[in-house]
């Protein structure tokens, strides 16, 4: 498929979010005017909603993570914005970045001149049972479902094939996460904001204060080896190599690029974006990469003119810790079978080489699934401009990539952010 | 299949189906001989709809696999979970296809233990799609 660059600049002009987290008290309309107040308020000279044409909205399950369907005009309502179209998309975990790439056709066609692109997810009213079985859904039920998997058993037999073909060991995962959690300690939003350090010595405190023993780990390594407080999940994936269930929103405001700076004097322009497909894992012929993650990476790059090696700082979809890894080599960030050893390395830390997930990433921001997708693009937004707090990136970000994945790698969306003045 | 027989469809329940019956079919289009398991009613290689069943051998190898702790609702009902956790895997054919499958055999307590490219037989009495580790004698 030949990729040029879209027939009309697309520029973001305002980014929000909800808190992430576990809100019993909140469900996916809440969240989403939460993150669509945030939104309205990051643009500085001001928006009048009146003037948004379309509305996208990144979805997975409400109908059973919350028993609603039909979210998007829902939401919509919420805010103010009907009579205005209002369309949800769903393409599992990445329904988000489906939604953005709508809403990115809708202004570079000319379609529209304002849309408003959202994501959210409600998932923990369920029991963990019941989570693991929707998401169970976005997988191919007849022919790998049947087989006994669960989410985190894809990426753990990913893991294992990796491990087989590049000798990588489930220590090197656990630096993925160190990492994660050391960004998403400084991310108010995050849902689990702590590092794994002050996790460990909450844990000790909690044991000394109710009069038990202290638990004996001397390091880090130690806390996460231990499967009492890690335990696992699918071999070789502990709890800590698992992002979290999640309850959360996020929100885009698109604008075509010709009139971004009437709203703001540091727009994100959206120079490339990129979409693939594929069949279940099993039908692949390497079970290391995701060769839909490449495709749309391949199409992203060449419709923004640009390289890997240009870009600033991705986000990148770690449901898995795993996920991270090949994510990195699928992007062309690292050789295959080298991104293993990149986080325990620092390359990816948020003072390396090559920052990945400097919010924390979904291991440590969390995971509302229909958000996370239109929430990587918020962070970008935020580090580009300089608006990251505590954990702003040094130096210039001129050039950003986000990467979401559904399923094992089903759909594969990448997109390439730039700042230009 | 004798040639007079009306072939089943390809679907999920015609895979169950044989199963059931024990044995294990791909789809094998007759455009360009390309071997789907499971098994496709187009041809994802060629475009064709022209297919036949193939039976597939019981031999296999271990491609992937993961020992789960954290069981959807399903396996739960069947007693596994934390205290009694179980293998599902991908497993290739001689012919080289993959598809996922329950797994046994292996200790799922000592995954370290367990190899890719393991040999396995397929248990051709169960209902669902299961390799058995092939010890050596």
């Amino acid at each position: 498929m030949p990729t040029t660059s879209l027939p009309r600049g697309v520029a973001i002009i305002g980014a929000g979010m909800s808190k992430f987290g576990a809100f019993p008290e909140k469900n996916s309309r809440d969240l989403f005017v939460e993150a669509y107040k945030d939104l309205l308020a990051s643009v500085e000279k001001g928006f009048d909603p009146r003037q948004i044409e379309s509305f996208y909205l990144g979805n997975f399950s409400s109908d059973l993570f919350e028993h609603q369907a039909h979210m998007a005009p829902l939401l919509a309502d919420a805010v103010g914005l009907t009579p205005i179209p209002a369309a949800r998309v769903e393409n599992a975990c990445a329904s988000g970045a489906t939604a953005l790439r709508q809403g990115v056709m809708a202004i570079a066609s000319g379609m529209a001149d304002a849309v408003l692109v959202g994501g959210a997810e409600k998932m923990t009213n369920l029991p963990t049972a019941d989570v693991t079985d929707t998401l169970a859904a976005a997988a191919d039920m007849a022919f790998e479902i049947s087989a006994g998997f669960t989410f985190p058993g894809f990426y753990a037999a990913i893991a294992t094939a990796y491990m087989a073909k590049y000798g990588m060991k489930p220590e090197h995962l656990m630096n993925v996460a160190l990492k994660n959690h050391e960004n998403g300690a400084l991310n108010p939003n995050a849902q689990f904001g702590v590092t794994i350090q002050k996790w460990m010595e909450g844990r000790v405190a909690a044991a000394l204060k109710k009069g038990k023993p202290a638990p004996t780990w001397q390091t880090v390594m130690d806390f996460l080896h231990d499967d009492s407080a890690n335990p696992m999940v699918a071999w070789p994936l502990r709890l800590f190599d698992c992002s979290p269930i999640t309850d959360g929103a996020s929100a885009l405001l698109l604008v075509p690029a010709d009139r971004a700076k009437d709203y703001t004097d540091t727009p994100i322009y959206i120079t490339g974006s990129g979409q693939a497909s594929d069949s279940a894992l099993h039908d692949r012929a390497d079970l290391t990469a995701l060769p839909a993650a490449q495709r749309a990476a391949a199409q992203a790059y060449q419709m923004a003119g640009v390289t890997a090696r240009d870009i600033r700082i991705a986000e990148v979809h770690d449901c898995f810790t795993i996920a991270e890894v090949v994510a990195t080599e699928d992007l062309g960030f690292f050789a295959p079978g080298e991104g293993y050893r990149a986080a325990e390395d620092g390359v990816t830390a948020r003072d390396g080489a090559k920052p990945i997930n400097t919010s924390g990433g979904l291991k440590s921001k969390g995971h509302p699934v229909g958000a996370s997708g239109v929430a990587q693009a918020v962070e970008v937004f935020k580090q580009m401009r300089g608006q990251a707090g505590a954990r702003q990136v040094s130096g210039d970000v001129p050039l950003a990539l986000t990467h979401n994945v559904g399923a094992t790698g089903s759909t594969c969306l990448v997109h390439i952010y730039e700042r230009k003045d | 299949m004798t040639p007079d027989q009306p072939s089943r469809p390809f679907t999920a329940a015609s895979f169950n189906q044989y199963l059931a019956e024990g044995k294990l079919m791909a789809s094998r289009c007759e455009g360009c001989g390309a071997v789907h398991l499971p098994p496709r009613a187009i041809c994802p290689a060629c475009h064709s709809a022209n297919l036949q069943w193939q039976e597939e051998s019981d031999s296999a190898t271990l491609a992937a696999f993961t020992v789960i702790y954290v069981a959807p609702s399903a396996q739960i009902a069947l007693g596994y979970g934390r205290e009694k956790p179980y293998l599902s895997g991908i497993v290739q054919t001689p012919g080289g296809q993959k598809i996922s499958a329950r797994i046994e055999g292996f200790d799922p307590l000592q995954p370290e233990s367990i190899h890719v490219g393991a040999p396995l037989q397929r248990v051709s009495d169960s209902p669902a799609l299961t390799y058995r580790a092939v010890t050596e004698a």
